[in-house]
């Protein structure tokens, strides 16, 4: 049953990523996925800035503006940025707790399939009709009186990616629990497990309102609800609720993984411990809860009354407090350190400074009344551009470059990724920077054009630019990726030769059963105490024996790609007979299969003993 | 232990759920499950909460609801879940026919609460209380028949897990399973309590 070191035709190997249960694929599934939509978000942006340029243009047109930002928001949250979090979530963390795989393999691949069909479902928009063009907020009353489809493909693409999402969290929040090799203690987790398991939490707790929402939307759409229709007594301010109820903790559950991305990224490069490793446990399991006791402040200007406005705003400025014990802790873990500049610590480098001034911006408009002048202006733009690029797409970047290796057994080119660097980090504050100077002048953000005069002309043209480097420095990155598959050399086990946490004693890339024996964790970063005690390896926890593996599957393909042609029937449900009943297949075929993953028993196998040893001695030559 | 090991009832750990590691995160993934399950339903609550007096000219929630039907029902399904527990007891005891017997009893008692709440919906329906109506229609019907879609697939999920494992009795692998479609069905209980105090017994005081 073993498919360990077997020469496969591409056929063979399309079906094992079509049926893969193995974490470490699904990893790289992720990663494919994730970064095809990020291409196709950074487009977007591109026809954004081009629109932008100069005043008065007309490379676009306006309703063609609103579908263009409507995408790029929703498709870099939820298609680009979630899946790439969950790819390196993915790669790394069930290595981290020492475990082989994650609590539920089968449900892992499921929640990706979803994923990938909710977003070309969502993407299918541009071809049948148009795409969404309410913002990717999608506020009830915009998006009731869209005349195209658009609306919905964003309500039904959603609703099956975000179920993906859901189901990956709780897969997380079990493997972290359940499967922690002998001596893993809580106290004991690398941070980015740590921030893993919080992420994991708030998209358990987050994610079903945004499915209540989508609901409502999809009722009142499609299915003559009045959920936010005020003529019989609905209420458009429901969903403003719903949506910042996730939306939110969602800004968090991008944030918190990137925060633990930089802490390893900040510990192995100076070769110091993480400076206040529980105060920074602490920060973070504060800042998860606190996430979702602010989703007001994106309603300050809806007319809540000043008492909830206050405590919003109160409730916000709170965050701040343990996202600067971080900074100083990261602050901390270099001071004295033997730092190296490598590629991720340029990325972890600049991330402080830049999304310190995400951060003091967002303090800025948790001010209730002053953001009454900020709301819905460029500087809103500015501020959460320096939070999501300034925080998490370098952090994206960084564990991109950081677990290359241990992804896919070869270095990204460290010349080639301080191009990508400096051109993306000059690109970013050239672009973002100025917008905040645009939105205090007053210019508003979502409208398609400016007029001359204004003063905005020198601003948006600056911005233009600056997002032309960013692409310049993904054409740089794309062409790394290809340069080192085609031409990089295997590395072993710990590349960058400072690792501290599990995934590095383990060869690149990690064998499909991660660990031959399960390791025994002595402290935090174990893997450097073994390497300080003069060890090369890790102290085994058992005895080599049969390694149990779960069954490859097709069906959380099958089960994905019901819902999808469920969604697309139920979509034209108003407009032809046949579309009732292709959703009632959709859904036949979605339950079928999950009909048959109930009935059929599925046991895995074993990879035996002496394959094993056959496999590590090869792994070892490596 | 084993998951595929032979077991007789002195060897039958006390636990089935949790005997194995698979059966462990099971048990906990479903608890987790059920957090976000809650999360749904108290946003389901909280909107129709916040619409129910929108009726747009249209039936109230006192015109509409009868005690008679909706206390039949009620104390159906929470026998149902009592039922169910006796299903949970036999379970560990390693009596998969006292089992079966009690799960099929919850099965029919969750069928016929099924059967009144179709019956009710229809009545409502003919009264001119669509989903469509007002906005207090739209939240009723998604609340009350999302807990309805709820309790349709847990009896779809239980019917399965009977007939799939009729021939061949307990095991580690099963008990996992049978262990938390009952916790589901206690939970599509739990929610039709409040479903019951929330709805229909303040619709009908006002």
């Amino acid at each position: 049953m073993s498919t360990l070191a077997r020469k496969k035709g591409v056929g063979a190997v399309i079906w094992d990523y079509l049926t893969t249960v193995d974490h470490k694929k699904i990893a790289i599934l992720y990663l494919i996925a994730g970064g095809i939509f990020f291409l196709l978000g950074g487009l977007e942006a591109l026809v954004i800035r081009i629109q932008l340029a100069v005043p008065n243009n007309d490379f676009i047109s306006a309703g063609f503006y609103n579908e263009v930002l409507t995408m790029h928001g929703t498709t870099m949250i939820f298609l680009a940025a979630m899946p790439l979090v969950f790819a390196m979530m993915n790669a790394v963390v069930p290595i981290q707790i020492g475990a082989r795989d994650v609590a539920f393999p089968f449900l892992n691949a499921l929640g990706f399939w979803l994923f990938f069909f909710g977003g070309v479902f969502l993407n299918l928009s541009w071809f049948l009709g148009g795409a969404p063009d309410a913002g990717w907020t999608s506020y009830a009353s915009l998006s009731l009186a869209s005349p195209t489809h658009g609306i919905d493909f964003y309500v039904l693409g959603l609703q099956i990616s975000g179920l993906g999402t859901l189901i990956g969290g709780i897969n997380f929040l079990v493997t972290i629990i359940n499967m922690r090799a002998p001596g893993m203690t809580y106290m004991r987790m690398p941070m980015f497990t740590w921030a893993t398991f919080v992420t994991s939490a708030l998209i358990l707790f987050a994610f079903p309102p945004l499915t209540v929402g989508l609901i409502f939307m999809m009722m009142d759409r499609l299915f003559g609800g009045n959920f936010f229709d005020p003529a019989l007594g609905g209420n458009t301010i429901i969903w403003e609720h719903l949506f910042w109820i996730f939306g939110h903790p969602e800004v968090y559950i991008l944030v918190l993984p990137a925060f633990g991305i930089f802490s390893e990224i900040f510990a192995t490069f100076s070769r110091k411990r993480l400076f206040g490793y529980s105060s920074m446990v602490f920060a973070t399991v504060l800042i998860g809860f606190l996430g979702f006791m602010v989703w007001a402040h994106h309603m300050f200007t809806v007319g809540l009354g000043p008492i909830a406005n206050a405590i919003f705003a109160v409730a916000t400025m709170a965050i701040a407090v343990p996202t600067g014990v971080k900074i100083f802790n990261w602050l901390f873990t270099m001071w004295g350190g033997n730092i190296r500049f490598t590629t991720p610590m340029m990325y972890a480098v600049a991330f402080i400074p830049s999304f310190v001034i995400g951060g003091v911006t967002g303090v800025m408009n948790a001010t209730a009344a002053a953001d009454y002048q900020y709301h819905d202006s460029y500087f809103v733009v500015a501020h959460f551009h320096y939070v999501i690029v300034g925080g998490v797409v370098f952090a994206l970047l960084a564990g991109a470059h950081y677990w290359w290796p241990k992804m896919f057994g070869k270095m990204l080119d460290e010349k080639l990724g301080k191009v990508t660097f400096w051109l993306f980090f000059i690109g970013f504050h050239l672009t973002f920077f100025i917008q905040h100077f645009l939105g205090l002048m007053g210019m508003p953000r979502r409208v398609f054009t400016f007029l001359p005069g204004q003063g905005f002309e020198t601003g948006n043209l600056i911005s233009t630019v600056g997002a032309f480097f960013m692409a310049a420095a993904t054409v740089v990155l794309l062409a790394n990726v290809v340069i080192t598959t085609v031409k990089g050399k295997r590395v072993g086990a710990d590349p960058w030769g400072d690792g501290r946490t599990l995934e590095w004693a383990v060869s690149s890339p990690a064998p499909e059963y991660n660990f031959a024996q399960i390791p025994l964790v002595r402290g935090l970063d174990a893997y450097w105490i073994e390497k300080m005690e003069g060890k090369k390896g890790l102290t085994p926890a058992e005895p080599l024996g049969d390694i149990h593996m779960p069954n490859p599957s097709f069906l959380p393909f099958v089960i994905s790609l019901g819902l999808f042609i469920a969604a697309l029937g139920f979509l034209y449900n108003q407009d032809y007979a046949w579309g009732k009943w292709v959703g009632i297949v959709g859904l036949l075929v979605t339950l079928g299969a999950m009909f048959l993953r109930s009935v059929i028993d599925d046991h895995g196998f074993h990879i035996h003993k002496e394959e094993i040893m056959e496999a590590e001695k090869k792994g070892a030559g490596a | 232990m084993h998951i595929e090991e032979k077991l007789t009832p002195e060897t039958f750990p006390a636990e089935p759920e949790k005997a194995t590691l698979e059966g462990k995160n099971k048990f906990l993934g479903f608890w987790f499950f059920l957090g976000g399950e809650t999360v749904l339903f108290a946003s389901l609550f909280a909107t129709y909460l916040a619409l129910k007096d929108s009726v747009a000219g249209g039936p109230t929630s006192e015109e509409l609801f009868k005690m008679p039907l909706v206390f039949v029902a009620t104390m159906l399904l929470l026998t149902s879940s009592l039922t169910s527990v006796y299903a949970m007891y036999h379970m560990k005891n390693f009596d998969f026919k006292k089992m079966q017997l009690w799960l099929g009893v919850t099965v029919l008692l969750g069928a016929a609460f099924l059967a009144l709440e179709i019956y009710e919906f229809n009545e409502y329906v003919h009264e001119g209380f669509k989903f469509s109506t007002s906005a207090f229609s739209s939240a009723f019907y998604t609340l009350v028949g999302t807990h309805g879609a709820h309790v349709t697939f847990g009896l779809l999920w239980i019917l399965t897990l009977m007939i799939r494992n009729a021939k061949r009795g307990l095991n580690l692998y099963n008990a996992p399973k049978f262990y938390v479609a009952s916790l589901y069905w206690h939970f599509i209980d739990v929610v039709w309590v409040f479903i019951f105090t929330v709805v229909y017994l303040m619709g009908m005081v006002g």
